[in-house]
């Protein structure tokens, strides 16, 4: 008893440290990093730990910036600095071309087939110089939200399938409804602020009148052609008259927050404004629906939803890639995206999660959707690779120049082809 | 001879009180502005691993000089700091002037206008871009309801609006700092001055133009020299409200798209570099009127 009180201190400190090890032995601690916008953290958390408890590892979830940018900028720094605190990365789809080389090739690490559970177009995404640098984890495709009340109001027995009928029915629903009082009301919102967000609505537009995807596959610049100009006239045809003057200034919440309030006729938006516009409190529950964009009414045009969309990756500096790579595979699982789809409506990167009748009961416009999830048309982040951000940034820069009218569309392309070329150089 | 030694121990006691500092401003001032000034000579991106920095000399420069966004940048920066230093300093002056005077509750009241103040920039800047928005903003709402415009305005969209848009939340935001400041200096004009001024027959206007102002200088220059250097690194108001818009994306904006987004660490660092001897141009004029003062 008369032991002095130091030699007990040393001896509990000894045996902290030993049960330390022994947890360590059961296992490890795999840190990851998903996203924190609407319930991300969530459901990453409780995927993470159900894989910890039916593996004997430890998880640890990280926070991050709810903006891409951000995330991209923070995820950028600590990569570039070589650090091992992360080992899982969720990635947006545009990034394995940016950040690929900093994370691991997943292809020795599983079996071949795994990768034919995933829609094809999401695999190619994730595949960069033949390494296969993440697995994707769910989708996002840009779709349109009508109000079904006020088509019927206004006599019109379908969505619009072109963009003309969409700014006929935008411009006939937006003068009945001010006739009828309400002066804030728009026909259509969408996101014409001046970021990322702004390049995948102006590619749905492009693309939607057969213009391309501002550069091929091959590499390349093709934006500066007369389809694209149409495409951009139209828009800035739109603002002021069918949508806001403000509009140009909107980014994703913005827009819901018009259309939310039942301010809107129209909505361009990704899945997650679904959920959120079904909830009790909404103003519109109920009252709306989603459907494909649509299309230009000439021969070339087409159909197209900007794809958006999550990955999990493994970084290269990490010290534990097994149990990472196991991580991955689960959060990534037919099971654990079920169960996302079903709670939090995150769209399946599995074709075959589409045909499951418990998610077709829970969440039916997925099934509808089905075809427009799988045409989605990528930004060219796969062919520009780490210049992909310069080449987004110019590219919104030029279009948001031209639907503000600060200069015409021609022009704006043309000076943009311009400052492509200088950005590619000698190549992407 | 013991003269001398004493001073000269005098003066290495000085430089030893002194040498802390220097070491601190060598560390965090002298080595990340020596080492961007070099970095500034390279092409390199956070983007390799490793990373491969390739020797350009002064291409970054060269470029530059005629790049086009970098002078839009720079534009756009000294129309903000002209516009918001002046319209802060008007009515700082004024704000100062009016709580300098005695009236009942004056501890509730100086206190009350730092609140702007002491909110965060980028919680004050989101706040006020929902108050602008055009569709549901308060904003609008209010100049509809007093008739003073005919419809909704767009207030971060219209090309020609958001700079002033964005000017008008620093103003918001900043003129309590410079309030406060010239209050000091108010605070420290003899009363006796005044007094003399009321037995000589001075009006108000009077007092104030020529007691007031000419002692308040010092203070004025100093809140100005002080606003002036920061409104030139404005960041996060513009940032918050239209990102990397161009018709108002300041030169730090700009500087930290090259940098993180783009992650091109030789340009981003030589348009650091443009920012700091822009900035060192401000300073060396005001330190002149400065002298020219005080002499």
């Amino acid at each position: 008893m008369n032991r002095p009180k130091w030699i007990r201190v040393a001896l509990a400190t000894l045996g902290f440290l030993a049960m330390g090890s022994l947890v360590a032995a059961e296992g490890v601690t795999v840190t990851i990093s998903c996203g924190s916008v609407g319930k991300d953290q969530t459901f990453c958390k409780e995927g993470a730990e159900a894989w910890a408890k039916k593996t004997g590892n430890k998880v640890r979830v990280l926070s991050s910036p709810q903006s891409t940018s951000d995330r991209l900028a923070l995820y950028q720094q600590q990569l570039a600095a070589g650090s091992s605190d992360v080992d899982v990365y969720m990635i947006d789809v545009i990034w394995p071309g940016v950040l690929g080389q900093f994370f691991e090739d997943l292809n020795p690490y599983i079996d071949p087939r795994v990768k034919e559970g995933f829609f094809p177009s999401l695999i190619s995404a994730n595949t960069v110089d033949g390494r296969l640098v993440g697995l994707p984890w769910f989708t996002d495709a840009g779709i349109l939200y009508y109000r079904k009340d006020l088509l019927q109001k206004y006599g019109f027995s379908k969505p619009p399938t072109t963009w003309d009928e969409l700014f006929q029915m935008a411009k006939t629903i937006q003068e009945g409804e001010r006739k009828a009082g309400n002066q804030s009301f728009w026909g259509f919102v969408w996101q014409g602020a001046s970021y990322e967000g702004l390049t995948v609505d102006a590619l749905e537009w492009i693309y939607s009148y057969g213009g391309g995807t501002i550069v091929d596959t091959k590499g390349n610049i093709t934006v500066n052609n007369p389809r694209a100009k149409a495409a951009l006239e139209m828009a800035r045809k739109w603002v002021g008259t069918i949508s806001p003057p403000g509009v140009l200034s909107y980014m994703e919440e913005d827009a819901r927050g018009v259309w939310q309030a039942g301010n809107a006729a129209f909505m361009r938006n990704w899945p997650y404004a679904y959920a959120l516009g079904n909830s009790a409190d909404s103003p519109i529950r109920g009252k709306f629906d989603v459907t494909v964009l649509p299309k230009a009414s000439t021969p070339e045009g087409r159909h197209a939803a900007g794809l958006g969309g999550w990955q999990l990756a493994v970084s290269r500096f990490s010290k534990h890639k097994a149990a990472a790579v196991d991580l991955v595979l689960y959060l990534t699982g037919y099971q654990e995206q079920k169960r996302r789809a079903i709670e939090g409506s995150y769209l399946p990167t599995r074709p075959a999660l589409y045909q499951d009748p418990d998610l077709l009961k829970a969440q039916p416009f997925m099934g509808r959707l089905y075809d427009v999830f799988v045409n989605a048309v990528p930004r060219p982040s796969a062919q520009t690779k780490k210049k992909y951000n310069q080449v987004s940034s110019a590219f919104w820069t030029a279009v948001h120049n031209a639907i503000s009218g600060k200069v015409d569309a021609g022009m704006a392309l043309r000076q943009l082809e311009a400052q492509l070329k200088r950005i590619k150089g000698a190549g992407w | 001879m013991l003269k001398r030694s004493l001073q000269a121990r005098r003066a290495r006691a000085a430089w030893l009180f002194l040498l802390p500092s220097l070491v601190l401003l060598t560390l965090v001032a002298a080595y990340p502005l020596l080492r961007t000034m070099q970095l500034s000579l390279y092409q390199a991106s956070i983007l390799d691993y490793p990373l491969r920095p390739v020797w350009v000399a002064l291409a970054n420069y060269a470029f530059l000089i005629q790049d086009a966004y970098w002078w839009l940048s720079v534009k756009n920066t000294v129309i903000f700091t002209v516009a918001s230093v002046s319209l802060e300093t008007l009515l700082g002056l004024g704000i100062a002037v009016l709580v300098n005077a005695r009236f009942p509750l004056r501890g509730l009241m100086r206190t009350a206008m730092l609140i702007p103040w002491a909110i965060p920039t980028v919680v004050s800047a989101q706040m006020w871009r929902w108050m602008y928005n055009d569709v549901y903003g308060v904003i609008n709402d209010i100049l509809l309801r007093l008739g003073l415009i005919a419809k909704p305005v767009a207030w971060l969209a219209e090309p020609s609006l958001v700079l002033a848009s964005i000017v008008a939340v620093d103003v918001w935001k900043t003129t309590p700092f410079m309030a406060l400041l010239l209050l000091a200096g108010l605070q420290s004009i003899p009363k006796e001055l005044y007094e003399a001024a009321h037995v000589d027959g001075a009006t108000p206007w009077q007092q104030f133009r020529y007691v007031t102002l000419p002692l308040l200088k010092p203070a004025l220059l100093v809140a100005l020299v002080f606003r002036t250097l920061d409104a030139l690194r404005v960041f996060d108001v513009v940032y918050v409200m239209s990102g990397t818009n161009p018709s108002t994306m300041s030169m730090s904006v700009y500087a930290r798209q090259q940098l993180v987004d783009f992650g091109a660490l030789g340009y981003g660092s030589a348009l650091s570099t443009g920012i700091f001897f822009i900035i060192a141009i401000f300073t060396v004029i005001y330190l002149t009127v400065l002298r020219v003062e005080v002499d």
